[in-house]
């Protein structure tokens, strides 16, 4: 990725949207020609490339209960600008995510979401050579104030990586992970946080039979579970996930989606994901970041069938990136 | 075959569609080429399969005189006294080097393994790259000047004022546990170095899993690493403790020859090795009984140690966590 300074890269010109009869996935007849971007919610079929993601909604589930993005942001995010030695990786980004709600960042690879993604729980502490400017708020709190506890951050924000990383313990030993850290001894409260979380994450009844296996021996969708699992045991406010089901096969990708719909309830989702469909599929909110800026955030339903740059069109209908 | 000036020389134009392999200079150099690395691949095996043959014959030359009964259930060994006084029995020689080793293994295997984890996970880049070849030289330290560090300082300004001043136990000038202080700091950077492998091979997804669930580095280290580590760290115990086994020229000096059932660590001891050295110094005539102790005893050692590090062995295959 360069990182050069001038805003708006040059892109190759392409045609407005706009007459276009490459749709084939579109069963429903249209022959019509000429249809300027369409609204999810017309009656007729959509046409533009766009049109994907319409179809997406029509069914969608996250329709009702779109979180109030007007309400106080859980998390927040002021000019924020991050650098890895001489090299800035985020110019700007300024963002705020309601409660209860799950929000995608999208984008090409390299284009700093993920960075962004891990400033907010401040992971970007462990690379050596790493700058921040700007401001991240947690509940209206500076996260980089001097006297914040990382600790306590990262257990209020939560995070599953990638590639499931499970301890080499006992399934049991993984989930009680955080709260044995945090001191909790007690082994039937460990045993209720464990249910608890291992319910929550939608994988209890495939091993509750076997809690005092080691953990590698899971399938690799059940440890990426796990991993969520280990993660809601400490009680989080806040689950930062990257690219969590990347790794994982269409079952199990649909089943981690599940899984998020359903933790909305609870938890304030923040999620980076390559995969569009993903996002359109579950997220309230989508950010689009190109080449370390946040280019547009809207609800996800907007951006996707009515983005309002040129640059995030260009992106979800495959232009480049 | 035919040697063809054509088949000498690989110039395009001698190439011809044929596949059938034919003589070439090439191919020759291959062959001698192959044939010396297994030469210099079987030397060491052959050098092995010698040492063995030699020790296994004397060995049981050996047994042909002193019964398998004795030098297992004695627990006397005077093989340099007289007629009814030689005793063949091996237990005080086990019991001092192990005693020595225990000691050793006691200091040397906490202080590696700790010395591994500040250099895996809390040292800067910078302080590792002092750090570690530091601890490298502390290796190639002759194992002599080790034994004469524990009988001239450790046992004379460290054991005997605290142990015999302060505390009124009495301090031999050769005891096992001077020499078992040296050979603990001498396997520290076995301990060290193949610890400090084991540790960072840990991948760094596990780690940053445990930070994000809240852990200090403490915990991560700790709860984390180190047990992902694990196999590794077994290994290298075992390993540091067989180095410790069958470490020489330290005991010898230090902890003395006094082959006597004995568990003070404060008197002198006698390990197998320092008696294989006293036996090879001596004026023992070769072929004496007292010279084929010698073999029973280098035996009995090779046997020890061979066992330690197929154990070891074992636990780093058998409980090696695959990560990708």
């Amino acid at each position: 990725m360069t990182l050069n300074s001038s805003p708006q890269p040059e892109t190759p010109s392409v045609p407005t949207p706009g007459p276009n009869n490459d749709s084939p996935d579109m069963n429903t007849a249209n022959k019509s020609g000429v249809v300027p971007k369409l609204r999810p919610t017309d009656e007729q079929p959509p046409t533009t490339a766009l049109g994907q993601f319409a179809k997406l909604f029509q069914n969608s589930r996250n329709e009702p209960g779109v979180p109030n993005p007007d309400q106080a942001p859980k998390i927040e995010a002021q000019d924020l600008c991050f650098f890895y030695g001489e090299k800035q990786a985020l110019f700007n980004v300024t963002i705020k995510v309601p409660p209860r709600s799950v929000t995608a960042f999208i984008g090409p690879s390299g284009c700093g979401k993920s960075t962004f993604l891990r400033t907010l729980n401040r992971m970007n502490d462990i690379i050596e050579g790493t700058r921040l400017a700007g401001k991240a708020l947690f509940d209206g709190q500076d996260i980089y104030a001097p006297n914040v506890d990382v600790v306590q951050l990262r257990k209020k924000v939560g995070m599953v990586f990638q590639k499931s990383t499970p301890f080499p313990k006992s399934i049991f030993d993984n989930v009680a992970y955080g709260p044995m850290i945090a001191g909790q001894r007690n082994r039937r409260v460990l045993g209720e946080i464990v249910e608890t979380c291992l319910k929550r994450a939608a994988l209890w009844n495939e091993v509750k039979d076997r809690l005092a296996e080691s953990a590698l021996a899971l399938s690799g969708g059940q440890q990426q579970r796990l991993c969520i699992a280990r993660s809601l045991a400490t009680n989080p406010d806040v689950l930062l996930m990257d690219e969590p089901a990347s790794a994982l096969d269409p079952a199990s990708t649909a089943r981690i989606e599940d899984l998020i719909f359903e933790l909305k309830q609870n938890y304030t989702i923040v999620i980076v994901t390559h995969n569009m469909q993903q996002a359109a599929r579950v997220s309230d909110f989508t950010a689009f970041f190109f080449e370390g800026r946040l280019i547009e955030i809207g609800e996800t339903q907007t951006l996707f069938t009515r983005p309002k740059e040129k640059k995030t069109e260009d992106y979800i209908t495959g232009r480049f990136g | 075959m035919s040697v063809t000036p054509d088949s000498l020389t690989t110039s395009p134009a001698s190439q011809s569609n044929s596949l059938v392999r034919r003589f070439s200079l090439t191919a020759f150099k291959e062959a001698i080429i192959k044939g010396l690395l297994f030469g210099c691949a079987f030397l060491s095996i052959f050098t092995t399969i010698a040492i063995i043959w030699v020790l296994l014959t004397n060995t049981l030359s050996f047994f042909e005189d002193v019964s398998l009964a004795e030098f297992l259930g004695d627990t006397r060994w005077t093989p340099q006294f007289e007629g009814e006084q030689k005793h063949f029995g091996i237990w005080p020689l086990i019991t001092g080097t192990f005693l020595v080793a225990i000691i050793a293994a006691s200091i040397g295997l906490p202080l590696g393994l700790l010395s591994a984890i500040y250099l895996s996970e809390y040292a800067s880049p910078k302080m590792r790259n002092i750090a570690k070849p530091i601890l490298e030289i502390l290796a190639g330290i002759p194992t002599v000047v080790f034994g004469y560090f524990a009988l001239v300082f450790v046992t004379p300004f460290v054991l005997r004022p605290i142990l015999q001043t302060m505390l009124g136990f009495e301090v031999g000038i050769y005891n096992a546990l001077s020499a078992g202080i040296v050979v603990g700091i001498m396997i520290v950077p076995t301990v060290c170095s193949l610890s400090e492998d084991a540790l960072r091979v840990v991948p760094n997804g596990l780690r940053e899993a445990a930070y994000a669930l809240g852990s200090t580095k403490l915990d991560v280290s700790v709860r984390v690493v180190v047990p992902a580590a694990l196999s590794g760290i077994i290994a290298s115990f075992l390993l540091a403790f067989s180095r410790a086994v069958g470490e020489t020229m330290a005991v010898t000096i230090a902890a003395g020859q006094q082959p006597v059932l004995n568990i003070n660590p404060l008197q002198s001891v006698e390990t197998m090795t320092a008696f294989i050295v006293n036996i090879s110094l001596g004026d023992t005539p070769a072929g004496s009984i007292e010279y084929k102790s010698l073999y029973a005893v280098a035996f009995t050692l090779f046997a020890l140690t061979l066992t330690m590090n197929i154990i070891s062995q074992w636990v780093m295959r058998r409980y090696r966590e695959e990560y990708q």
